[in-house]
């Protein structure tokens, strides 16, 4: 049956309206500007360009101002943005060990050549209000510029374990690399594709799995190796060249987590990696998907699934994306009146039968 | 970068222009070169999304990190010169200029516009890597190790 319902145009206009009127707020306040938010509501842009695997920052801060804030409605609109832009190519794979870093901590090695740059963070704040930025026109503390050479080289901090054989080494398997927005997802999946979705899931999703191997379920006895956030050149080859020029910059924030292994029927003991890369400045977002990266590696490690939720790389991967998982979850809010009206029957005719078989139970002696 | 090693010098310095346009702010690139010369468009300026790339743990198999705004323009100049452009954005006059200045830099303006276009932005973005660099290195952590007297 097909219901034709009639009438709702107006009020959707109307809603609409409203909503355009309450997007802007009190109009005595003054409008915010999208440069406004791109320049300082940076971490929430970052957080949209990331979830919604495009890295744009006025595309982000627009977005932001026409969902109200809403981070997953702004995520939203760039992922149906993005899907109306022609693929222009891929990049040559970024390389982080040549980040201009603005930010690089190492929880393991204290001596780290380039040593540990603490950058622009909320580390070591108190966390307090602070009611000067309330006051209009607080002052802008200045920053300070260090005359000391800066470092020339950054090195990635796992590099040294890797000479003594002490880490797990990267392979590099080139080939086709598999692209989720191109293909249905497959399972079980490469840790390029895992890598892919992990890069683009929900923060928060991450945030509490990432956390739940910490507290048991499927622990990986994660240290930070290395935290880096900083800018990245990207490089693509041209066709009409044959050769790679930089086409611009991203900043990226990278994690690697070294990980406690004391081995396994097929591995020896030493440590393994888990690996965050995000865009943007996000390491909440970075370590937490190191975790989880390192947690569904357990198969090709030897390890034991022990059923917890981190290692179940069904569970994490088909959960993971917030779209998806909001249009499957806001659409019953939708009209399902005729859905409703067949479980309606149902449950009436159910109520029928066991009525009669009530009576028909009595009638006996 | 590590691509750039095996690569003949003619091909550097070409790269090297391109970079710079493509990283240069669009208004910064429109003030050192706004009178462009006749050109033909052999592919009119077109927004689209670039993937990139990254690499497990940093080093390992490449992986789709997720994709950037690109804009790409392809121009031919009157003197039969073409030029590329893919720059960041989704600014059209910017992939159109830089295509141009591509096109340029192959011409006997090269000398004119190496002074008056790419010395400035390459020494502009010199500058704001400094600032960035100098104000990281403040914030540079030094640790010392104290030494117990009874472990001398």
């Amino acid at each position: 049956m097909y219901v034709a319902v009639k009438g709702g145009e107006r009020a959707i206009d109307n809603a609409h309206a409203w909503l355009s009127q309450a997007r802007r707020g009190d109009p005595s306040v003054p409008e915010l500007s999208v440069a406004q938010i791109r320049e300082q509501m940076t971490l929430a842009v970052n957080r949209v360009m990331a979830e919604g695997s495009l890295y744009d920052p006025d595309l982000a801060a627009l977005a932001i101002k026409q969902a109200r804030g809403d981070l997953i409605e702004a995520i939203f609109l760039i992922r149906a943005y993005r899907t109306t832009l022609p693929r222009l190519g891929s990049s040559v794979p970024v390389d982080t060990g040549e980040m201009a870093v603005t930010r690089r901590i190492s929880a393991t090695f204290k001596d780290l050549p380039g040593g540990q740059i603490l950058g622009p963070t909320f580390d070591y704040t108190h966390r307090l209000l602070d009611f000067t930025l309330a006051a209009n026109g607080s002052e802008v503390a200045d920053v300070a510029a260090s005359l000391a050479e800066p470092a020339e080289g950054v090195p990635h901090v796992m590099e040294f374990l890797n000479k003594d054989a002490l880490i797990q080494a990267e392979l590099q398997a080139d080939g086709s690399v598999p692209d989720l927005t191109r293909e249905p997802m497959e399972l079980p999946a490469s840790r390029p594709l895992r890598l892919q979705a992990l890069a683009r899931a929900d923060e928060g999703f991450l945030l509490s799995l990432a956390y739940s191997t910490q507290r048991g379920y499927g622990r990986t006895h994660a240290f930070v190796g290395e935290l880096r956030i900083g800018a990245v050149a990207v490089e693509m080859e041209i066709p009409e060249l044959g050769f790679p020029v930089e086409i611009g910059e991203v900043e990226l924030t990278e994690c690697e987590t070294v990980n406690q292994f004391t081995g396994s029927r097929t591995e020896p003991p030493q440590f393994t990696r888990g690996y965050g890369l995000v865009f943007g400045q996000s390491e909440r977002k970075a370590i937490s998907m190191s975790l989880v990266d390192r947690a569904l590696r357990w198969r090709e490690l030897g390890e034991d699934f022990t059923g917890a939720p981190a290692q179940d790389e069904e569970f994490v991967l088909m959960h993971a994306d917030n779209i998806q998982a909001t249009g499957f979850l806001e659409h019953i809010k939708l009209p399902h009146y005729v859905d409703f009206q067949a479980e309606l029957e149902l449950i009436r005719k159910l109520r029928r039968e066991t009525e009669q078989g009530d009576l028909a139970a009595e009638e006996q002696p | 970068m590590s691509s750039e090693r095996s690569l003949p010098p003619e091909i550097l310095a070409r790269r090297r222009w391109m970079g710079l346009a493509a990283r240069s702010r669009p208004d910064r690139l429109r003030e050192l070169l706004p009178e462009l010369p006749a050109h033909d468009l052999l592919r009119a300026p077109e927004i689209g999304a670039v993937m990139v790339e990254g690499r497990a743990g940093g080093t390992g198999t490449p992986f789709n990190l997720g994709e950037m705004t690109v804009t790409r323009c392809s121009v031919r100049l009157g003197s039969g010169e073409v030029g590329h452009a893919h720059v960041q954005g989704r600014d059209r006059d910017h992939a159109r200029r830089a295509a141009v200045l591509d096109a340029l830099m192959q011409t006997d303006a090269a000398q004119g516009l190496e002074g008056g276009v790419l010395a400035p932005l390459a020494k502009e973005e010199a500058a704001r890597r400094t600032v960035r660099a100098a104000r990281a290195a403040a914030t540079r952590v030094e640790f010392f190790t104290l030494v117990r007297g009874e472990d001398q």
